[in-house]
């Protein structure tokens, strides 16, 4: 080959026109979807911003609702009955999920032979893929009918739901850890309990709160299981498991469907309340898991 | 870091001529044992008789033999894959984490088969501890990575004196006493590979098991865990294994070469080939591919 067709190889040609035309378009698509999904949360969050705002005051977050009768002064009406239903019904899901979930990541990465571990991931993941109302059927069915709704039910349900959530999360942090640290523990006389519980969970625990957190703020908003194991409620502010309590899905569920364009905002202002409380959880979490992986690894 | 092979070959050779003897004769006059390892009283502390390993189906190792003594560094060197790793951690049971894995043979440890039924593996481990090849240490403080084994143990009494204690053995006590608090993730590979001696030191093995324990290092931080290793056979047993063979000479009373050999059915597994004093091993083998390996026509 001569020196000439060599150099002339550098060349901008046809071919590699095309070639740049190709990796524009496929660079400029993917900018675009990613966005897309910015803006469809900031559309959501603005949207629902803008209609609930005006409802929301210290009263509608702690007074209870009041029924407008249209006769004298109207009174201020609040959802401090949802708040402390969903903070109760959500405390007693991860309450119930997170310990569940962990035992079975752990099961799943560091006991279990790689077969069952197959198996077992894979049930986790269908028993994810359950729709929400199934649970709910579930639950209400078994536990429900014949006993009455409660708040504990409720929680029960939403549990069913966090626990593969959570379970796979720290199953795929618990996987990060590198088997060197485990052989490092195990090299000391430590036995395989202690070695999970001191070496590797700690090195987890930044992920683990992170997935549970997800997990927490998914079901947070779930309304199909509420519906079946919670949703008969009086407007007083109840803090007992044992009964169905308000909570804030329901809320706006119910709210939505009344004629009363004053309720439609008090169902915004409900919604505003709830992405609130997931954004307030996740940053908590995210701080959480910050401080405990310096912690971890020591002042720097 | 990689370091071009010529440098730490050549480097390697020079040292050769003052290493080899100070392996036969360690700088310990008048230490408790008589000197030259030959003539030293050997006293047992593991007796391989026959051992095969296998993971699955295929054996890694195949009928090994021999002694290892008290007190004394003993090298185990091969080519890749003749099974020195495997070897080594048979010695405090680390195999056992693998599913497939099982053996053949004893491993006797002061007369104990380690492999018998009512043998805590845990428990061997902490008579007989471990050093990696890359260092592992625990993503703590310098200090809670030491003290992590004696929290173990339940030995909270004087934590403080037993982790300066290990960290003074390994050689590294005076490069951290000031920043005990700091992330061991701070030091530098050769100074966390000292930290996972001295993690392995404060629990007070009595066997050291090293698998290429400076592979992942320097020269300069090579050096400096050759000369730990010759200060700490004063009063541990040391079992290491390298593929540098100028190592083995320089740190080792007693060398063992393993060899890969092929059976019947064209299978590869690794073998004992020679086993001696080290300046036998290297001067007079009595194995052609002995000779071959040390005088580095082979591997």
């Amino acid at each position: 080959m001569s020196a000439d067709s060599n150099t002339s190889q550098i060349f901008r040609t046809e071919r590699i026109g095309r070639r740049k035309l190709v990796n524009h378009l496929v660079e400029a698509a993917a900018t675009v979807s990613a966005l897309l999904a910015v803006a469809v949360l900031v559309i959501v969050i603005g949207s629902v911003a803008k209609r609930g705002a005006g409802a929301i005051s210290w009263d509608f977050l702690t007074k209870t609702p009041v029924i407008d009768t249209g006769f004298g002064e109207p009174q201020p009406s609040g959802i401090a009955n949802a708040i402390i239903g969903t903070a109760i019904i959500v405390g007693i899901a991860v309450l119930l999920a997170l310990p569940v979930g962990v035992l079975t990541a752990i099961y799943l990465n560091e006991l279990a032979p790689k077969r069952v571990s197959a198996v077992l991931s894979l049930a986790l993941d269908v028993l994810n893929g359950i729709p929400a109302i199934v649970i709910g059927i579930f639950v209400f069915v078994f536990l429900v009918v014949g006993h009455g709704q409660s708040g504990l039910k409720a929680g029960f349900a939403l549990s069913i739901l966090m626990l593969p959530m959570v379970a796979r999360a720290t199953q795929e942090v618990l996987a990060l850890v590198p088997n060197s640290l485990r052989e490092a523990s195990l090299a000391l006389g430590a036995a395989k309990w202690r070695t999970t519980l001191s070496v590797v969970l700690p090195q987890a625990v930044g992920g683990i709160v992170t997935g549970a957190t997800l997990a927490t703020a998914r079901v947070a908003g779930e309304t199909a299981p509420l519906l079946f194991t919670s949703s008969l409620v009086s407007d007083e502010i109840n803090t007992n498991p044992n009964e169905a309590l308000e909570s804030i899905p329901m809320f706006i569920f119910k709210s939505a469907e009344q004629a009363d364009p004053a309720l439609h905002e008090q169902a915004w202002g409900a919604a505003l309340v709830l992405i609130a409380f997931i954004l307030i959880t996740s940053l908590l979490a995210r701080a959480f898991a910050a401080r405990s992986r310096r912690r971890i690894l020591g002042e720097r | 870091m990689k370091y071009p092979s010529t440098t730490v070959q050549d480097a390697s050779e020079e040292r050769l001529p003052e290493g080899l003897p100070s392996a036969i004769d360690p700088t310990q006059v008048g230490a408790t044992a008589p000197t030259p390892s030959a003539a030293r009283a050997r006293e047992l502390v593991f007796r391989i008789e026959g051992l095969t390993a296998y993971y699955g189906e295929a054996a890694a190792i195949r009928d090994v033999s021999f002694e290892i003594y008290r007190r004394m560094v003993t090298a185990i060197i091969g080519p890749s894959g003749c099974g020195k790793s495997t070897f080594i951690r048979c010695l405090n049971r680390m195999n056992d984490v693998i599913p497939s894995f099982h053996t053949e043979g004893r491993i006797l440890y002061h007369d104990i088969d380690l492999q018998a039924g009512n043998v805590d593996p845990v428990a061997v481990r902490r008579r007989i501890g471990m050093v990696f090849q890359r260092p592992n240490p625990f993503p703590k403080s310098i200090y809670e990575n030491v003290a992590y084994g004696l929290r173990i143990l339940g030995l909270k009494d004087n934590l403080g004196d037993r982790v300066e204690q290990a960290l003074k053995r390994a050689a590294l006590w005076d490069e951290v006493k000031d920043r005990l608090k700091r992330s061991a993730l701070s030091l530098s590979g050769g100074q966390q590979q000292r930290l996972c001696i001295a993690r392995a030191l404060a629990i007070e093995p009595e066997v050291i098991l090293m698998d290429e324990p400076a592979s992942a290092l320097d020269p300069i931080a090579t050096t400096r865990i050759e000369d730990l290793m010759h200060e700490l056979k004063k009063d541990y047993t040391i079992v290491v294994v390298t593929h540098n063979m100028q190592q083995a000479a320089r740190v080792a009373d007693m060398t063992a070469f393993f060899s890969i050999s092929k059976g019947d059915e064209g299978e590869r597994s690794g073998v004992l080939v020679e086993y001696d004093d080290t300046k036998t091993i290297f001067t007079q083998p009595k194995d052609k591919r002995t000779e071959d390996y040390v005088t580095g026509r082979f591997g």
